[in-house]
Formats: structure tokens, sequence, C-alpha cells
């Protein structure tokens, strides 16, 4: 296979334009006449002026055949324009660009907290020897994956708002707001990074190279920080899209549940009110931020693995 | 190892599945018994509203306490376990359906199928599974069976990818070739003779998958995208419980429980399921 930065840029156009394809071809192709959503909606019963449809279906785009609003869209798209929301008139990438801030700071608050919790846990569960302190650390991450992050949050905002009154429990006032809404999505964050690492400690340990250095009298320590670590975090990297994208998914979660503004508030809002524009907005945006990330670790690979300069992947 | 054990355990000692096995299947049984016989393990009316009972903490009367209604929520979980199962288990059929006949088609005749097939898988990773799954939903209208379709539509990617590796491994063997030269046209050679190989680790991922498909039905559901209010199903209760949380912790507390124990329950069965098929094969 050809791996060359420009295949690889081109590959990721591909996927881009098939995103949009398949988005566009979920929200628009499927039955349920947007127009006439949008004028249930405003409340006028009965009969409704063609005249009237016609100039919203031009407003909206929606005119034309299938595949006329197809390449419009797609035109539309090269130009960076999302369309216009349907809730609001407004432009959809205007209130993407609105949201963002608000939701990057939680991502990257909730990634302060996962990545140091994530390597810790991996880590701990493979120095510690204490047979059920080792099992907890083990087991801890798969248990923490299989909870609900909505009722996690809940039961966050319950104990520490509720009960304890050490945290605010709605609304955006500073740091304090942002903690327990950072760890409800942190956690799971968390979790996958631990079990990811936890794998691949446990392969390289089993290699020859670890053997032969422990049989060198290197410490425990040194061995897990300077050699083991260095050759198990590599995986990590190639989690880091994945785990943008959960932590896109878990903000719809998170936000709602905590009343925060952000991107994933904006798309439960556009679902719950059919607005397809916004919806395929913040769709796009998540398979934009994925398959960059993909692109940046694709190309940085050869840079921190000198096997994959030469080549081949381990 | 220097020292091996002189006798290998005994088969049935060997499949013997655990205790972390066990009690999941003493759960999953008493779940699939919620949801097939509600009426017989909860006597209460999930629908039935009690002013005069409205938000009790759990007693001997009411196991889960009451909601604002005054209506049993140990019963609305009983009887939200139906719609909630039902929606898992349509969700992780269409998975598993869609997925192997994709998979199925790619790995068999490769070529431009393969190529698309491969850029589908791409995109359907690109776009976290939820986000997809909102997407379906807003084209599709809310309830139980439209999570469903959306949740098992999003979730097609992993079972395609497992389905195309397992038809590659099979497809060179000789008794595959064997029919190919006999003139067994290609699907039933695919059908009859490669993807029966395949049954078991697909099946494994299904029951892995059912436990995920449960956490997104109950987000979905949770979002508000499910069932209309009345309905017990299992995120809408959880949903409905967020603005009594300073009166009643158990309105949110135990219908959660409930989801994390099944979730739970069925990602341990999954993982028995998986190590068994790898002992076999």
């Amino acid at each position: 296979m050809n791996s060359s930065p420009f295949w690889r840029l081109g590959q990721a156009l591909l996927v881009l334009w098939a995103a949009f394809s398949l988005s566009f071809a979920i929200l628009y192709a499927l039955p349920g006449d947007p127009v006439a959503i949008l004028l249930a909606q405003s409340g006028e019963p009965g009969a409704v002026d063609p005249a009237q449809v016609a100039e919203l279906r031009a407003r909206y785009h929606l005119d034309g055949s299938l595949w006329q609003q197809y390449g419009g869209a797609l035109w539309r798209l090269l130009q960076l324009d999302l369309g216009v929301s349907l809730q609001t008139g407004k432009p959809v990438a205007a209130a993407l660009a609105a949201a963002l801030p608000a939701t990057l700071a939680l991502a990257f608050s909730a990634l302060l907290i996962a990545v140091p919790l994530g390597i810790g846990v991996a880590l701990a569960a493979h120095q510690v020897r204490r047979r059920p302190v080792q099992a907890a650390l083990h087991n801890a991450p798969a248990l923490v994956v299989s909870l609900p992050t909505f009722w996690v949050g809940l039961l966050l905002l319950q104990l520490f708002s509720f009960h304890l009154h050490w945290l605010p429990a709605m609304g955006e006032h500073g740091i304090a707001s942002l903690v327990l809404p950072a760890v409800t999505l942190a956690l799971p964050c968390a979790a996958m990074i631990a079990q990811v690492l936890g794998r691949s400690i446990a392969s390289v340990s089993q290699q020859p190279f670890v053997q032969a250095l422990r049989s060198k009298g290197v410490g425990r320590w040194q061995l897990l920080w300077r050699h083991i670590l260095h050759n198990a975090s590599i995986p990590l990297l190639s989690l880091t899209g994945t785990l943008l994208g959960n932590l896109l998914a878990g903000a719809v979660v998170t936000e709602t549940v905590f009343s925060r503004d952000g991107v994933g508030r904006l798309a439960q809002a556009a679902v719950a009110s059919q607005d397809i524009a916004v919806v395929q907005g913040v769709v796009l945006l998540a398979a934009t931020l994925y398959v960059l990330t993909n692109l940046l670790t694709d190309l940085l690979y050869p840079l921190l693995d000198p096997r994959i300069r030469q080549g081949s992947r381990p | 190892m220097i020292l091996q054990p002189a006798l290998s355990p005994s088969v049935s000692l060997r499949y013997w599945p655990g205790f972390p096995v066990a009690l999941s299947l003493l759960l999953f049984l008493v779940l699939l018994g919620w949801a097939f016989f509600p009426a017989l393990l909860s006597s209460a009316d999930p629908l039935l509203a009690d002013p005069t009972q409205t938000l009790r903490a759990p007693s001997a009367q009411h196991w889960f306490g009451t909601d604002h209604l005054g209506r049993d929520l140990y019963a609305r979980c009983v009887h939200g376990a139906a719609l909630s199962l039902q929606a898992t288990a349509i969700a992780v059929l269409i998975a598993l359906v869609a997925g192997t006949l994709l998979g199925g088609i790619a790995g068999w005749f490769g070529g431009v199928a393969d190529r698309v097939l491969a850029v589908l898988v791409e995109v359907l990773m690109a776009i976290p599974a939820l986000l997809l799954a909102m997407a379906i939903v807003t084209a599709l209208g809310f309830g139980t069976l439209e999570i469903a379709i959306a949740v098992g539509l999003s979730s097609v990617a992993v079972f395609a990818r497992l389905a195309r590796g397992e038809v590659l491994r099979w497809r060179s063997r000789v008794f595959v070739e064997a029919a190919q030269v006999v003139g067994v046209g290609p699907w039933t050679n695919l059908c009859r003779h490669v993807l029966p190989h395949a049954v078991g680790p697909l099946l494994a991922l299904a029951a892995l998958e059912f436990a995920s498909a449960v956490l997104a039905v109950s987000a979905l559901s949770f979002l508000g995208f499910g069932a209309p209010p009345p309905q017990p199903e299992w995120g809408l209760l959880i949903a409905e419980g967020r603005n009594y949380m300073v009166a009643a912790w158990w309105y949110t507390t135990l219908p959660g429980l409930v989801v994390a124990g099944v979730v739970l329950a069925t990602q341990q069965l999954g993982r028995g399921l998986q190590r068994l098929q790898g002992e076999r094969s």
C-alpha cells in the first residue's frame, strides 16, 4: 500500500466526502419533509400557502431534485457554508463556532483528567503486586466503561452538589462548575486509555529485551519508565482520533445532564427539533476532527517509532 | 514457565465459567424474566399513579421507592425491561445481519466491493456512534423502534470488519475451493460453506455488542428520543428523575443501577462466550 503523505491526504478527503454523502443520504433522502416539519412546528394548522412553501424551500435550499440539492450542498460545503438552521434561520457554521469554545474547554479539562488517570491506573495495575488491589485495578476500567455516562453524571451531581454542596450544580460559573462535567466526561476516556495501555504494557513486557534488561539488573521502575512505557505508549497515539470522537459524543450527554451550552447541547436540541442542517453540521465536525487527527498521527508515527520509518509496522 | 501442571484439568472443569460469569448468567435470567413475565415479578401497575404515595423512599412495599406521581419504580423498571431489551435485541440483530452481509460480500468478492466497504467502515469509525445514531433518529423520528434501528445501523462497522476477516480466513481453504471447482455458485458457496464457520465469532461479538447497545439505547432514550413519557423506558425513567434529585435520590440511582447491572452482566457473558470460542478454535 502506498503511504506517501499525498496519498494519505487524498484518502482523508475521500473519507470526508463519504461522511458528507452518508449524512446527506440519511438526513435528506429519507422520508420526512423538513419544510412540513417546520410548518407544523410554527403552529399554523390547516391550509398552507403554496407560495410560502416554495419560498421556504428556496431559502433552505430544499428545492429541486435530490441530486441538485446534493450538488448544491456539496458546493456550499467546499466554501465552508454548512447551510442554514431550520429553527433559528441563522448559519449553522456560526452556531457551531459560537458553541465550540465551551465544548473545547470541557473536552480539554476532561483530557487533563483522563490522560494522567488512565496512564496511572495502567501503570499501577502493572506494578502493584498485592492481589486484591491488582485485581481491582485490572477490572476497574471495564467496570467504568459499562456505566451509563449520564447516570454517572447524575450521581456525581447528587452527591457533590445536592448533598455535600461542594460544587455548583448547573450552569457556567468559572472553574468550579467545570469540575463535575469534566470528571463525568473523563471517566470513560480514562478507562479506555487504561485498557489500551494496560494491554500494550502487558505485551511489551513479554518481549525478550525486557527479560534481558531485567537480568542485567535494571531496576523495576527504570525498566518501566525508560523501556516498557516508551514502547507501550505508541498504540495510544492511534487511539487519539477515537478518543476525541468519544469526547464529542460524550459532550452531548454531559452537556445535557449539566445544562451547559456547547456543541453537544446544540446537537441534542437540533435532533429534538429535527433541525437537519445543524445535525449534519455536528456530524461533519466530528468526522473532520477524526480524519484530521488520524492524518496527523499517521504523519507523526514515523517520527516516534523508527521501526515504521524503515517500512514495516509492528 | 518451567513447571507444567502434571494433569491438565478435566474438560468439564475447564469450561466451568467461574463466579462472575455464573452471577451474570443469573442476572441475565432474572432480566429475561422481567422482560417476558413482568406481571409475575411485580404486582404493582407501572402506569398507575397514586397521589398519596408520591416520592416515597424504598421500602418493603415499594422496593425502588415511588416517583413524583406515586408510581412504583420497581414495577416501572420491570415493565421497562421489555421495551429496552426489545430495542437492544433489534439493534444487535440489525447490526449483525447488515454487518455480516456487507463484510461477507466484501471479503468474498474483493475488488471494488472491498474498497467501498473499506471507505464505509472508515466513515462509520470517523463519526462517533452516538452522533450517527442521533442523525438517523432525526430522519426516522422518535420512538423505541426508531432508536433501535439507529443504534443497530450505527454499529454495523464492527460486524462488517469481523465478517470480512472471517470470510477471508476461510475462503482459501481446500473445501471451499473444491466446492468452487465442482460448480457451486458464489452465493451458495458463501452462505453454505464459508459463513457457517463465521457464526461462532460473530455471535460472540453480538453478545458483547449487546452490552454497548443497552448503553446506547438508554442514552438515546435519556436524551428524549425514545418512547414518549408515560412509557417506562429505562433511559426515560432516569431522565424523569433528574428533576427530583434533591428530594428523591432513588429515582435516578436505582433505575441507573439496573442499566449498569445489565450492561455488566451481558459484557461478562459476551467475554465468556468469546473465551469459549477462542479455546475451541
